[in-house]
């Protein structure tokens, strides 16, 4: 089993972001970054098949500045055996002009599966693993929650508003993954160490030709301050009367 | 004059909310150039009886593909026909819904016409040649203003941000066939397995009540249900606490990794407040909080505050709304 994850890195979300001078990006100063959590399920559940397998590899994929390498040797740390960076000055918004970039890289890969994420939240599209499925001829299932792969075909269930979906595919295929399939693992001390020595290569990404671009970023405007109605059971009423009056929801 | 393409989503043979919205978010594009909407909806025969409702919110022409392969959301069939469709029809702009469907069909056909897109997108705009969109970023942290230059201009609209609007045009039926055989698609939905009938979904329920670690255990989200119940037009979520203990589904999840919603009403029922959870709801119009903790984050996001115990508060809550609610 051949297994390729493409994996991003993506902003800490859990700050106040800045928007930097240029207006169109922000400032990364003081930000953290690390692997977008789906790409870690999808890294989990590559690592997990191959084990299943007994046998084959999982190659994990990066595209951006050289900051990126720091995320895949965090992949390599959890098990995967190579990594390969495309090297952009920074990840493009337009989420065509990476997918064409990875799916050159990935065209004569021989992978019996490719894996993404299902979203990144900074971009917060979602679009990249699909793009790259159609470029390559591939069948894709979006989403996943469930998998299973027997004799070259796969079984997945993916969640819809209030129902489930249960798809099936053969192989080759692009999978997108969502929360639920898995719990990543973390790196062990000894899958760190071993990671410093695995196959890293570097090469620069062949973009595709961007048509989406970002004009300007802005902060929403803050949700004005609200108030406690009271305390207990007590302030039952009197919030009814503000949701019937005010609110107008009731 | 710009013609814009709505793909209308539909599932088991009934149109979704979010086929209404994409059609009424088209009507606005087409009317700022005076150009006419074609909506798109695939489905099993029979199917097209549905197409006078989008007539009635602005679909000029409705192009309808029946065949029993679309049974099921067919997303490699469905997808070929939409780009098919969108090639040979010239429009300026092509819009889908950011649902499960709508999330997996738009990056297909813009793959399939070698174009980018932007999903989640809570407002389009045409003016002269250029096509601009809203586009929350970084959990809703930041909205990022977006042109696209391609034609067509793909995007797909996050539920709720367009309300239907009743706009009767002709919504003339053009049958259209499929491109391909439909029953030859790779990928095949073998089975649609869906919850209690009549249940609100989180991504079309005006009112959403949501529960959190503060229930404490299992079996006390039936205070959350009951509440729900009250209302009438609620459904239940869960922060993601709730869902990785399994005392709900994953699809109940609000949050960053989870659905992101925009009801009416937002309640939250013990409910800290964390990160992931405040990226998944903060766009709610109005937000009540139920927490026995006074500096809890959700308080700073939440409209209106109830400090206290949520065992001795949700009962007399679900009364006192029950008893608001008579008549309705």
């Amino acid at each position: 089993m051949k297994i390729a994850v493409c994996i991003k890195r993506v902003p800490d979300m859990d700050v106040r972001f800045r928007i930097a001078a240029d207006g169109t990006s922000l400032d990364e100063a003081g930000v953290k970054f690390d692997l977008n959590d789906f790409d870690a399920w999808a890294v989990e559940a590559a690592l997990q098949l191959k084990e299943k397998a007994g046998s084959g590899e999982v190659v994990v994929l990066s595209l951006g500045p050289n900051a990126v390498q720091e995320t895949l040797r965090k992949a390599l740390s959890m098990g995967a055996d190579r990594a390969v960076h495309l090297q952009a000055d920074k990840i493009p918004f337009d989420g065509f002009a990476i997918a064409t970039a990875l799916a050159a890289e990935l065209k004569d890969g021989a992978y019996d599966l490719i894996l993404f994420g299902k979203l990144a939240p900074d971009s917060s599209n979602g679009i990249t693993g699909t793009i790259v499925a159609e470029l390559l001829d591939l069948p894709c299932v979006t989403a996943i929650s469930k998998l299973d792969i027997a004799n070259g075909r796969g079984t997945a269930k993916r969640e819809l508003e209030g129902a489930q979906e249960i798809v099936e595919f053969p192989l080759p295929a692009v999978l997108t993954i969502d929360e639920g399939l898995n719990a990543a693992r973390y790196p062990s001390l000894k899958g760190i160490m071993a990671a410093k020595k695995k196959p890293l290569e570097s090469r620069p990404a062949a973009l595709g030709e961007p048509t989406v671009q970002i004009e300007k970023l802005d902060l929403p405007p803050e949700r004005a301050a609200g108030r406690i109605v009271g305390e207990g059971a007590a302030a039952v009423p009197e919030l009814i009367r503000l949701l019937q009056t005010e609110a107008k929801v009731l | 004059m710009a013609n814009i393409f709505a793909f209308a989503e539909a599932r088991n043979g009934e149109l979704r909310k979010v086929a209404l919205e994409n059609v009424t978010a088209a009507r606005k594009l087409a009317d700022a150039t005076g150009g006419q909407v074609h909506a798109l909806l695939v489905g099993a025969p029979g199917i097209g009886a549905k197409a006078d409702q989008l007539g009635k919110h602005g679909a000029d022409v409705v192009m309808v593909c029946e065949h029993a392969a679309f049974t099921q959301y067919n997303p490699e069939a469905t997808a070929a026909l939409a780009a098919d469709r969108i090639k040979t029809g010239g429009f300026r702009a092509a819009l889908f819904s950011t649902s499960a469907q709508g999330r997996d069909l738009a990056p297909r056909v813009a793959g399939k016409l070698r174009i980018g897109l932007v999903s989640d997108v809570t407002s389009v705009e045409l003016s002269g040649d250029t096509f601009t969109a809203k586009h929350p970023i970084n959990i809703g942290k930041v909205i990022a203003t977006v042109t696209i230059a391609g034609t067509p201009a793909i995007v797909s609209i996050r539920p709720n941000t367009y309300a239907p609007v009743v706009n009767q045009k002709p919504g003339t039926v053009e049958n259209v066939t499929p491109v391909g055989d439909p029953s030859a698609a790779r990928v095949v939905v073998k089975e649609l397995v869906t919850g209690s009938a009549g249940k609100l979904d989180l991504a079309e329920a005006p009112v959403i009540i949501a529960g959190g670690r503060g229930l404490k255990a299992a079996e006390n989200f039936k205070l959350v249900e009951d509440l729900a119940d009250a209302f009438g037009n609620a459904a239940v979520g869960a922060t993601r606490a709730i869902t990785d203990d399994g005392w709900r589904p994953h699809s109940d999840q609000i949050g960053q990794t989870g659905r992101l919603v925009s009801p009416e009403l937002y309640v939250a029922v013990g409910i800290s407040g964390a990160v992931q959870h405040l990226a998944g709801m903060r766009t709610s119009k109005t937000i009540v909080a139920i927490n026995k903790d006074k500096e809890a984050p959700i308080f700073k996001v939440a409209d209106y505050g109830i400090v206290g115990d949520v065992f001795e508060i949700m009962p007399v809550l679900t009364a006192a709304v029950k008893e608001a609610r008579k008549g309705h």
